[in-house]
C-alpha cells in the first residue's frame, strides 16, 4: 500500500534547494522510438514486421529473423516480475541520493525481458502493467504498476519521480479571463493543487464568471498581463519561487488569413499575446522553476502550452492565426531543451477548435473547456509530453502521420 | 546439415611464461602503462626481446580511444598476427585458443596474451555508463546499481529456483579468502569469515559487500608457443588439451541460471579425454558467487541444480578438497578489468608447474580454467573454458 502524501510544510528559506539531477539520458537513436511513444503516454516495443516478434532493448534487427523491418508498435504491457532487487549503492548522483531504489525483470506475455523501475506496490511474482514513461532526463523509461489501480498508487516515490502531478503542487495559470483559464483552475483545485494562482490583467475590470473563479478552493487571484514585461517580472518576483506547474491560457483568437487581412496590426496583437507573451511569461518564472526541480514533494515540475492543432499545419481559415500558434510550438521546443536540465517538463497540449465565442461559426466537434482543462491535469499526472485533446486534435495527428501534403491540400478547402 | 567436424586436437602448444603485475587499488597510470608493465615483465621472464614476439592478443576496457593496433606502435611491436579480445571475463579463454590455432598452424612462433585495465577513481563509473548500447538505453537509467544490480536479479533468481543459500554462497567467499591470504599481490589481506559475510552491508539485495569483487588497475600476461620452443628457453610449460567459447547462448531464457558452457560441455570433455572428476584444481570466474555455482553445474560436475548441494559438499581451499580458485579469485585478488578473466590462467599454469606465489595443489596434473563475461543487457553472454595438463 502506497503510503499517501504528505501536504508539505512551509519551506525553510534559509535550507539549501537541493539542486536538481538526472538519470543518464543518452539512448541510442533507435531507443527514441520509445520516446516518442512515452511522450504521448503509449506502451510501444519493436515488432518485426515479417516475423511478429516482439523484443526489447531496442534493435536495429530483429534478433529471431535478423529483418530490418523492425517499427515500433503499441503491445500488450502485462506480464509477470520475475525477479526484484533494491539497489542500495549507485555511481549516479541522481540514484544516489535517491538509494535504497527498486528495479526488477518483468517478463512480458509478449515475449522480452524488460528491466524496469517498480512501483512500491509490486513484489516479485506478481502480474504487472509495465509503462512507458519520461524519467527527470525526459528520456524513456519502463515502470513495473501493480496489475490493478492501488489506493494512492499516484503518490508512490519513484513514480512521482516521472509524472508532473498538481497534488500539493503549486500553480499558476496566467489567464483567468477566459473560459479555459477558469476551467484549468477548477481542474486544478479539484486535482489537489496546494495554490492556484490565477492571473487577471487589470483586475479592477470587471469579467464574466469572475465571482465563480473566486469561490473555487484555493484560488488567489493575482495581477499578470502577459503584454507587459514588466507585469510577469513583478508577478515572479511575488510568487515564482513557489509556483511549480505553469499553465498559460492567454489566447488570441482572429479569423482570417494572411493575404485577406488589412496591415499588421492584428497579427502584432497575436503575436505579442501569443509568442511575445510566452516568451515574457519564460524568462520570468523559467529560470526559477528550473533551479527547484528536484525541490522536495512540490518541485518544480511542469510548464504548459496551450496550442491550437494548427500550429502543426496551418488552416488557412484561421491562417494567421495558426502561424502564431506555430511560432509559439517553436518556442516551446526550446524551452524544453532549456527546462530539461532542472527535470522540469514542457507539456504541448495540442487542441482542435473550442467551444468558445472565438470559434462561433466554426461546426463541430468542438472541445469544451472543461474537457480541455481535465485533459491537461490528466496529462501532468500521467507525466506526459504532448496530448491531443479533441477528435480534431486528433484526426489533424493522424493525418499528420500519414501524409502532410494531403493534410495541407485539404485544410485549404 | 551433417555433424560438425571433429575437432583437431592442439598437439604440441604449450602456454608459459605466466605475468602478474600487482594489482593497486586505484593507479594513475594508463592501462598503455600496465600493458606495457606486463609484456617487458614477460620478455623478461622468457627472455625473449620484443622484437620476437610476432603474435599479439590484446584485451582491455581501458585503452580507448586505442585498440589493440594502436598498442603496437605505442608499445613499438611490429606483430604479424594482431587480435584484440574485448571480451571481459571471457577474453583470457577465447585469447589463448586463438593464440594455440595461429602457433599450430605456423602463423606465428610467440603469441603474447596480455590483459590489463587501468582504474582511476572516476573510471569504473564512467565504464559502467557506456558499458554497451543496451547498457546505456535499458540498464545504466534503473538505479545505475551496475553488474551488482543485474548479478543481484539472476542471484535472486537462482535462490528461488534451486534452493541455494546466502551460507552457500559466502561459503565460496570465506574459502577463496582462505585462498588470498597466501597470495601478497591479493587485494584482500584480511581473514574472512562467514558472520563478517552474512552482516555485511546490503549492496543490491541479496547481493552484500562480500559478494562483490573490487574493481582495481592491474594487468596479467602469458606467452603461447610450441613445446620445443619454450623447452629451448627452459621455459616450464603446460599443454592445452581442449577450449570451448560461446557468446549470447539460451537467448529465450528469460533469466540466466545457465551459461553458455552448459551448450558445449561435453564437447570440451570429449576433446580433453578426460572427466570432471579427473581434474585436480578448478579457477572459475567469480564476478559473482552465483557464477561460480553456475560454472560448476554447466561445467559437469554436478548436475543442473545440484550446486548448492556441491558447495555444502566441498571446501574449496588449496589444500581441501576441490581446490578451486586457489590464488583467491577475483573476489579476493581484485578485478583488474579484463586481466580479471586471465586470473584463474596465469594461476592454473603456475600450480600445473609447481611454481606458485601461494599454496601448492598436491600433485596438480589437471586443469579447467573458465570464462565468462560481458553483461550486455540482463546477463553474461561470453562463456568459454580450457582444460590444461602438466607437460610430461
Amino acid at each position: 500500500m502506497t503510503e499517501p502524501l504528505v501536504r508539505p510544510k512551509r519551506k525553510n528559506p534559509l535550507k539549501k534547494t537541493r539542486q536538481p539531477l538526472y538519470p543518464q539520458s543518452i539512448r541510442s537513436r533507435t531507443a527514441q522510438g520509445l520516446t516518442a511513444a512515452a511522450a504521448l503516454g503509449r506502451f510501444e516495443l519493436q515488432t518485426c514486421s515479417d516475423c511478429s516478434t516482439v523484443f526489447y532493448p531496442p534493435r536495429d534487427a530483429c534478433p529471431k529473423c535478423l529483418s530490418p523491418r523492425v517499427p515500433f508498435a503499441p503491445v500488450d504491457n502485462r506480464g509477470t516480475l520475475i525477479a526484484e532487487t533494491t539497489i542500495r549503492t549507485s555511481t549516479d548522483p541522481y540514484f544516489r541520493e535517491r538509494t535504497p531504489w527498486r528495479a526488477g525483470l518483468t517478463k512480458l506475455d509478449c515475449g522480452p525481458v524488460v528491466l524496469s523501475h517498480l512501483h512500491g506496490d509490486v513484489r516479485e511474482g506478481d502480474r504487472v502493467r509495465l509503462d512507458l514513461k519520461l524519467d527527470k532526463g525526459g528520456a524513456p523509461v519502463m515502470i513495473a504498476l501493480p496489475e490493478k489501480d492501488t489506493p494512492n498508487m499516484a503518490d508512490d516515490p519513484q513514480l512521482r519521480e516521472m509524472t508532473s502531478d498538481p497534488k500539493f503542487r503549486r500553480v499558476l495559470i496566467t489567464d483567468g479571463r477566459s473560459a479555459v483559464g477558469q476551467a484549468m483552475a477548477e481542474a486544478f483545485s479539484k486535482a489537489g493543487a496546494n495554490i492556484v494562482f490565477v492571473g487577471v490583467a487589470d483586475p479592477w475590470k470587471p469579467f464574466p464568471g469572475q465571482d465563480a473563479l473566486r469561490r473555487i478552493e484555493r484560488v488567489e487571484i493575482v495581477p499578470l498581463d502577459l503584454t507587459d514585461t514588466e507585469s510577469a517580472t513583478e508577478q515572479a518576483e511575488q510568487n515564482g519561487g513557489r509556483i511549480d506547474i505553469v499553465v498559460n491560457t492567454a489566447e488570441h483568437v482572429r479569423s482570417g488569413g494572411i493575404m485577406q487581412r488589412r496591415g499588421v496590426n492584428v497579427a502584432r496583437e497575436e503575436m505579442d499575446i501569443r509568442y511575445f507573451g510566452l516568451m515574457r511569461l519564460a524568462q520570468a518564472f523559467g529560470p526559477g522553476m528550473r533551479a527547484r526541480g528536484a525541490d522536495g514533494v512540490n518541485s518544480a515540475a511542469a510548464f504548459v502550452n496551450l496550442l491550437s492543432v494548427h500550429a502543426l499545419m496551418n488552416w488557412p481559415e484561421y491562417g494567421a492565426y495558426s502561424a502564431a500558434e506555430a511560432a509559439c510550438l517553436s518556442a516551446a521546443q526550446c524551452l524544453r531543451a532549456e527546462l530539461r536540465p532542472g527535470g522540469v517538463k514542457v507539456l504541448n497540449v495540442f487542441f482542435g477548435p473550442l467551444e468558445t465565442e472565438w470559434f462561433q461559426t466554426v461546426p463541430p466537434p468542438k472541445v469544451a473547456p472543461a474537457a480541455l482543462a481535465k485533459a491537461v491535469v490528466n496529462a501532468l499526472q500521467r507525466g506526459l509530453e504532448d496530448v491531443f485533446v479533441g477528435d480534431i486534435a486528433e484526426d489533424i495527428r493522424a493525418r499528420l502521420a500519414v501524409n502532410p501534403k494531403a493534410l495541407e491540400r485539404e485544410l485549404a478547402g | 546439415m551433417s555433424s560438425a567436424p571433429v575437432r583437431l586436437a592442439y598437439d604440441d602448444v604449450v602456454v608459459c611464461a605466466p605475468i602478474t603485475v600487482p594489482y593497486r587499488r586505484y593507479s594513475t597510470n594508463s592501462a598503455h602503462w600496465w600493458i606495457g608493465r606486463a609484456l617487458h615483465e614477460l620478455t623478461l621472464a622468457a627472455n625473449i626481446r620484443p622484437r620476437d614476439i610476432d603474435g599479439l592478443v590484446v584485451s582491455s576496457f581501458t585503452t580507448g580511444p586505442d585498440t589493440a593496433v594502436g598498442m603496437t606502435q605505442h608499445l613499438g611491436l611490429s606483430p604479424r598476427w594482431l587480435d584484440h579480445v574485448p571480451m571481459g571475463g571471457a577474453s583470457g579463454v577465447i585469447g589463448l585458443r586463438r593464440a594455440a590455432r595461429a602457433v599450430q598452424c605456423g602463423d606465428v612462433q610467440f603469441v603474447a596474451c596480455v590483459a590489463g585495465d587501468t582504474n582511476h577513481v572516476d573510471s569504473f563509473r564512467k565504464t559502467l555508463a557506456s558499458f554497451s548500447r543496451f547498457a546505456q538505453d535499458a540498464v545504466y537509467p534503473y538505479g545505475s546499481g551496475g553488474a551488482n544490480a543485474s548479478f543481484a536479479l539472476i542471484t535472486k533468481n537462482y535462490m528461488n529456483m534451486y534452493g541455494a543459500t546466502r551460507e552457500d554462497f559466502g561459503k565460496l567467499c570465506v574459502a577463496q579468502r582462505d585462498n588470498a591470504l597466501a597470495i601478497p599481490f591479493a587485494m584482500m589481506k584480511k581473514k574472512l569469515t562467514l558472520d563478517e559475510y552474512m552482516n555485511a552491508r546490503p549492496i543490491s539485495d541479496p547481493l552484500h559487500l562480500f559478494d562483490c569483487v573490487m574493481p582495481c588497475a592491474g594487468a596479467e600476461a602469458f606467452l603461447v608457443c610450441r613445446a620445443d620452443v619454450a623447452k629451448s628457453l627452459g621455459l616450464p610449460a603446460v599443454r592445452l588439451l581442449s577450449t570451448i567459447e560461446r557468446h549470447n547462448a539460451f537467448p529465450d531464457d528469460p533469466i540466466q541460471y545457465r551459461g553458455g558452457w552448459a551448450l558445449d560441455v561435453d564437447e570440451l570433455w570429449q576433446m580433453a579425454g578426460v572427466k570432471p572428476g579427473d581434474v585436480d584444481l578448478v579457477q572459475t570466474y567469480d564476478d559473482y558467487p552465483v557464477i561460480v555455482t553456475m560454472q560448476f553445474e554447466d561445467l559437469g560436475f554436478c548436475g543442473k541444480g545440484e550446486g548448492p548441494d556441491f558447495v555444502r559438499s566441498h571446501s574449496f581451499t588449496t589444500d581441501g578438497s576441490f581446490p578451486h580458485n586457489t590464488s583467491g579469485g577475483q573476489l579476493s585478488a581484485g578485478q583488474a578489468g579484463a586481466a580479471g578473466g586471465y586470473l584463474g590462467l596465469t594461476e592454473a599454469m603456475r600450480q600445473l608447474t609447481g611454481k606458485v606465489i601461494g599454496k601448492q595443489v598436491a600433485d596438480a596434473e589437471l586443469a579447467l580454467v573458465s570464462g565468462f563475461g560481458m553483461i550486455n543487457y540482463d546477463r553474461g553472454l561470453s562463456s568459454g573454458a580450457a582444460v590444461l595438463a602438466r607437460a610430461s
